[in-house]
């Protein structure tokens, strides 16, 4: 197991590395001298060289490229062009809300997500189960942001049941609650159809196994069985599910903030992008990179210390 | 001899007839494929469908409500959206095809490298093609587009990067399944040189599973479109795009709601559509791919 561990970890240092450098190469090639851009239209040309210097752009690159790699490494992602506030503080201080959104996103996935998977399998075969399966189905292929604001639109703007906008007053987390509703559906509803699918599968074969039978054999009542010793087997290939899950509603919140103007780290690379605010771009997508790889690479230890067989493929 | 080297026979036409017949009996791929044909026919004839430019900008005609002179209403411009959701559909069948077919012959190409190349390089390649995936896609798109500018082209970029990484890996697989079976061994052994081995032998029995992933696929290519031309990262305006439609809407969305609505219905016939029928055909014609993903 540790053999795996140290070799899954080195596997993750090189992707983190491969991206650190794919995006030093894009930070190079974009078009338009950072300085020019931090300082402004009117700054003179003086102004211009000592900001050069000063953000190092006057060295070679390899130079410029182990400065941003050994930086990155150690949380230095170098400072926002406008303020001049450190990258990294920035993203994380815009970053819990983003982690709070999938948090809710995860939320209505496994909560609507589980039940309908149990109901699929315990009624396989019945119109129920095809219904599940379609509904899954749909759910995984329409885009979130379609779902956002659609949802923008029936929930907030014309039942008004909702809040459009933001995501709540400081302090109220009955109020922050009551924001994150919508938004976080839009987030998660695409992975109510990959976890109902999921727990169906598993479910059906959880239900063959011998220690099941067992139970029937005993009398036990069906709903027992089902819920208290069916489900909880059932339930773990969801958990690394999960795992890869993150990654992609990440994507999808960078929608949900947008489309429900909330703060959070994919509303700050978009309008860092609008501005030409370059170190935070970057610095916003490393960070969330770091956090994919890292999901990825507890997924797979977990993985890894129930399952011998994915150790020794590796 | 020569019988038994061949490569395993592919399937025959009567087999492909009855899968579509198969497929054709089946309630949800007709579902989806009438959903489908309904968006291709209305970007094909777009223009004997509806009279109304998608560009030209009417002043006077600004936000009207749906009627039947405009079938969906118009825009904050005056443009018909009807007329601009037809069209749109041409921008995204074109993104769809042109960046799944590029999409396709560089995931098959790197694939055989990597599946029948040096087992240093396949490493390698394999560290690259985890690497891309580890951008969630819209940073991805964000950090690319910073670079490139919005575009079309950015778009297809963009798709390209997803894409690859994955088409190569299933590639790579069924590359290094295959070529140690009897049949590559045997035509090695006859001195079959390399590219022959993988265009005549190894090829063929990549590229059916990979092309039905790829049709699987073409609802999530359609859907990067619309985002990133919802952020105003795709299709630069005027061009018509379900998108940017949508981006429209979404500024419009509590005076006149017909504009996101008309933006988001078009993007979830085609993804429903592509996604019901992209399920059927797997389940028709390769039954082993059942339950992936």
């Amino acid at each position: 197991m540790l053999n795996y561990a140290v070799k899954r970890l080195g596997l993750s240092v090189a992707i983190v590395s491969l991206a650190m450098f794919l995006l030093f190469c894009m930070i190079y090639l974009v078009p338009g001298d950072p300085a020019s851009v931090a300082l402004g239209p009117r700054a003179t040309e003086a102004m211009k060289e000592a900001m050069r210097v000063r953000m190092g752009l006057d060295q070679p690159v390899w130079v410029q490229f182990w400065n941003f790699f050994t930086g990155a490494w150690t949380g230095d992602l170098g400072e926002e062009v406008l303020s001049g506030r450190p990258v990294l503080d920035v993203v994380l201080e815009q970053l819990p809300y983003t982690l709070v959104l999938i948090a809710g996103g995860i939320s209505w996935s496994v909560a609507l997500g589980i039940p309908l998977g149990c109901w699929a399998a315990i009624n396989r075969g019945s119109f129920a189960d095809r219904l599940v399966g379609i509904l899954s189905v749909a759910v995984i292929a329409v885009p979130s942001f379609v779902v956002a604001i659609y949802a923008l639109l029936i929930f907030a703007v014309t039942l008004q049941w909702l809040p459009a906008i933001g995501a709540g007053e400081p302090g109220d987390v009955g109020d922050q609650l009551v924001h994150l509703i919508l938004p976080s559906l839009a987030v998660g509803l695409g992975w109510v159809g990959y976890i109902a699918r999921m727990v169906r599968a598993s479910m059906l074969e959880v239900l063959e196994a011998s220690h099941i039978r067992t139970a029937r054999a005993f009398g036990l009542p069906e709903r027992l069985i089902t819920y208290r010793y069916a489900l909880t087997i059932a339930i773990l290939p969801t958990i690394t599910l999960l795992g890869i899950g993150i990654g992609q509603m990440l994507s999808s919140a960078v929608f949900a903030e947008i489309v429900f103007a909330r703060p959070g780290v994919g509303k700050l690379v978009y309008d860092a992008i609008l501005t030409r605010n370059f170190p935070l771009v970057t610095g916003a997508v490393l960070v969330t990179t770091v956090i994919f790889v890292l999901l990825n690479l507890i997924a797979d230890l977990i993985v890894g210390a129930l399952d011998p067989r994915v150790r020794s493929s590796f | 001899m020569s019988e038994a080297v061949s490569s395993p026979p592919a399937r025959t036409r009567s087999d492909f007839g009855r899968s579509v017949r198969r497929l054709l009996r089946e309630p949800l791929g007709l579902f989806g494929l009438s959903l489908v044909l309904l968006v291709i026919l209305g970007a094909v004839f777009a223009d004997l469908l509806t009279q109304w430019d998608p560009t030209r900008i009417n002043p006077r005609d600004r936000f009207l409500g749906p009627s039947a002179a405009h079938l969906l209403g118009t825009d904050q411009l005056g443009r018909d959206l009807f007329s601009r959701v037809l069209h749109g559909g041409r921008i995204a069948l074109y993104v769809a095809l042109v960046s799944t077919a590029i999409s396709l012959a560089i995931g098959i190409v790197l694939g055989l490298i990597a599946g029948y190349g040096p087992r240093w390089l396949d490493n390698l390649m394999i560290l690259l093609f985890d690497a891309m995936k580890s951008f969630p896609t819209v940073m991805l798109a964000l950090a690319l587009v910073t670079i490139t500018g919005p575009s079309l082209t950015s778009v297809i970029l963009v798709v390209i990067l997803v894409n690859v990484p994955g088409y190569a890996r299933i590639v790579r697989t069924q590359t290094i399944a295959i070529k140690s079976s009897e049949f590559v061994t045997a035509a090695q052994s006859m001195g079959a040189s390399t590219a022959r081995i993988l265009r005549v032998h190894i090829m063929p029995n990549v590229i059916g599973p990979l092309v039905i992933l790829a049709s699987m696929d073409i609802p999530v290519v359609i859907a990067i479109e619309a985002g990133m031309s919802f952020l105003g990262l795709g299709v630069r305006p005027p061009t018509p795009s379900w998108g940017s439609i949508l981006n429209d809407g979404f500024g419009q969305i509590r005076e006149t709601p017909w504009i996101a609505i008309a933006g988001g219905l078009p993007i979830i016939i085609i993804t429903l559509g592509f996604t019901f029928l992209g399920e059927t055909l797997r389940d028709v014609f390769d039954p082993r791919l059942k339950g992936r993903g």
